[in-house]
């Protein structure tokens, strides 16, 4: 048994950064960076982008080198799987049985990648992408591979297609709505996305139910349609989102669902166990304050630091815009706000050029942006999200004017009428 | 093995050793400075790996890109030889190369 001021379960995005964040604020205490992967803590998102197009080494996905959690005095626990939470006794146990005190407790889990519940999901060659491990697993498989289908239209779906393309393999993708991106995105970007994967020689298949995955001794080799069809496959990848991995923390009362709830200082509902990143569901400023989970960089490292300024008592309700990018053949993606609820979606710039934006308004006010290959917009844009004031939707689809000048004053309506 | 100097926030300045290949913001975190947040990591996303090159040497790094600029556009405060650290290719003739992490935002 071993005692923390600090235990951080799960060492990835937002428990490295509420580690970094707390020394940082200068805490002296003493901190454990609890986490079952067996490597140190590293970004997930170069996982479908450079690390998976082979264009990065993995020492570069490292949040930190090695020395710096030595040096910080922050004791990495890999290959440690925490199973159960004692509130009462302020202690956790690990799957080997240990058990390590606390006086905060900090849950930074993200999730497991969802399994199709089809027959056949858990055929070899079925890949998620959610961790080293899942990638190289992959690589591994894929100079023998040819045909890749790839369930699910999503960022990480559609990422992984872009590069297995690249890399000459034959990609077909699965959606079961009638866009990709429907979680996230209106028609306008998806339909501009579809094109370009089209494009670049990626089957789609929207609208699309997978029935079962056909397994030939133990592996996969194909995908069965909805309508009977059957595509052959050397490789399956499944991205279909993820399941927060709260399971232990709900075990022991904590309010939540599919994720675990948090106030405005990422607290749970038991005392001194705080829950950060993917897993976390929070009311959103940016989301007309709904409870939601945001999967993102951006979130689990702004998480990370209300959780560090909560512990070392100097509390910050979580306030950030959320933003996000990702990178598909040369298009730069980037997003600012959350476009859920928009009643009005503006083109900004033509998808022809490859470079433009699309603007998502609700009630007169801009709420998000999906840029692509368009930088400022991104930076522009963001402030209009911030302000949260009304601006004049027929500039925003002017390209000569700056979108900095919707918020100027000759930009802003004094009233919503117009 | 060629150098980067840094000049951090404390106004300390020293040299680090720099591997070719690595960008200027990779070469800053895996030598144990922990002033950028780099939370795009290098993906031109987020402006949070700033420096700023000493004027004398700007002129001897490729130029930024548009879109680099326009993230640093989006900065409150900018040098005119800011730069975003991921951005910059570190290799054998930037030795010497001194930077200044720039305060934060
Ligand atoms: C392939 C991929 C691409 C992405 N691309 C982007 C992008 O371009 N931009 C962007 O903003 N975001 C992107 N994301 C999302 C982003 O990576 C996540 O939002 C972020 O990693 C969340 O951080 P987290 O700490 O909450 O979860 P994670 O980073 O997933 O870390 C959680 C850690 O906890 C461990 N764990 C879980 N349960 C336990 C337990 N019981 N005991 C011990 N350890 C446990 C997990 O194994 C994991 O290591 C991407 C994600 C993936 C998978
Ligand atoms: S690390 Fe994000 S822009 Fe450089």
């Amino acid at each position: 048994m071993s005692d923390y001021d600090v235990v951080i379960v799960g060492a990835g995005q937002a428990g490295a950064q509420a580690a970094i964040a707390l020394r940082q604020l200068r805490y002296r205490g003493t901190i454990a960076l609890i986490g079952d992967e067996l490597e140190l803590p590293y970004e997930r998102p170069p996982l479908t982008k450079a690390y998976l197009a082979g264009e990065k080494s993995f020492d570069r996905l490292l949040i930190r080198p090695s020395a710096f959690w030595q040096e910080k005095a922050v004791d990495l626990r890999p290959g440690c799987r925490i199973v159960a939470v004692d509130p009462g006794a302020r202690q956790v146990t690990a799957a080997d049985g240990t058990t390590i005190g606390y006086r905060h407790l900090v849950w930074a889990t993200g999730g497991a990648a969802r399994r199709l519940d089809c027959p056949g999901a858990a055929l070899a060659r079925v890949h998620s992408l959610r961790s080293r491990a899942d990638v190289d697993r992959l690589a591994q498989e894929l100079p023998a591979a040819r045909q890749v289908v790839v369930i699910g239209g999503g960022y990480i779906g559609l990422e992984a297609a872009a590069v297995l393309v690249g890399a000459g393999k034959q990609v077909t993708l699965i959606e079961a709505q009638q866009q990709v991106l429907a979680r996230m995105s209106g028609t306008m970007l998806a339909r501009f996305l579809e094109a370009e994967h089209r494009s670049h020689g990626v089957a789609l298949r929207l609208g699309t139910e997978v029935r079962c995955i056909e397994g030939r001794d133990g592996a996969a080799c194909g995908v069965r349609l909805g309508t009977g069809e059957l595509l052959p496959a050397d490789v399956v990848i499944v991205g279909v989102g993820i399941v927060p991995a709260v399971a232990p923390l709900l075990a022991a009362g904590a309010h939540g669902g599919t994720g675990v709830e948090v106030d405005a200082v990422c607290r749970t509902s038991l005392p001194d166990v705080y829950a950060i990143g993917d897993c976390a569901t929070h009311a959103n400023a940016f989301a007309e304050g709904a409870r939601i989970r945001l999967e993102s960089v951006q979130n689990a490292n702004d998480m990370a630091g209300t959780v560090a300024r909560a512990i070392v008592g100097v509390a910050h309700p979580y306030y950030a815009v959320p933003w996000f990018w990702s990178n598909q053949y040369d298009l730069r993606l980037q997003t600012v706000g959350l476009a859920a609820g928009h009643d009005l979606a503006v083109l900004r710039g033509t998808t022809a050029a490859r470079s433009f934006s699309v603007i998502y308004l609700r009630q007169g006010r801009v709420i998000a942006l999906d840029c692509v290959n368009a930088t400022k917009d991104y930076v522009q844009g963001r402030k209009l999200v911030e302000s949260g004031i009304e601006v004049r939707s027929d500039l925003l689809a002017d390209t000569s004017v700056p979108l900095s000048q919707a918020l100027q004053s000759d930009g802003i309506l004094p009233t919503r009428a117009a | 093995m060629a150098s980067l100097i840094v000049t951090t926030r404390d106004g300390a300045t020293r040299p680090l050793p720099a591997d070719a290949g690595l960008s200027v913001m990779e070469v800053i975190r895996d030598n144990g400075i922990d002033e950028l947040l780099a939370a795009c990591g290098g993906s031109l996303s987020c402006a949070t790996c700033h420096v700023i090159v000493d004027p004398a040497q700007a002129l001897t790094l490729p130029p930024p890109s548009e879109a680099e600029r326009e993230l640093l556009d989006g900065l409150d405060q900018v040098a005119p030889t800011s730069r975003l650290g991921c951005q910059i290719a570190f290799d054998e003739r930037l030795d010497g190369l001194h930077v200044t992490i720039a305060p934060e935002s």
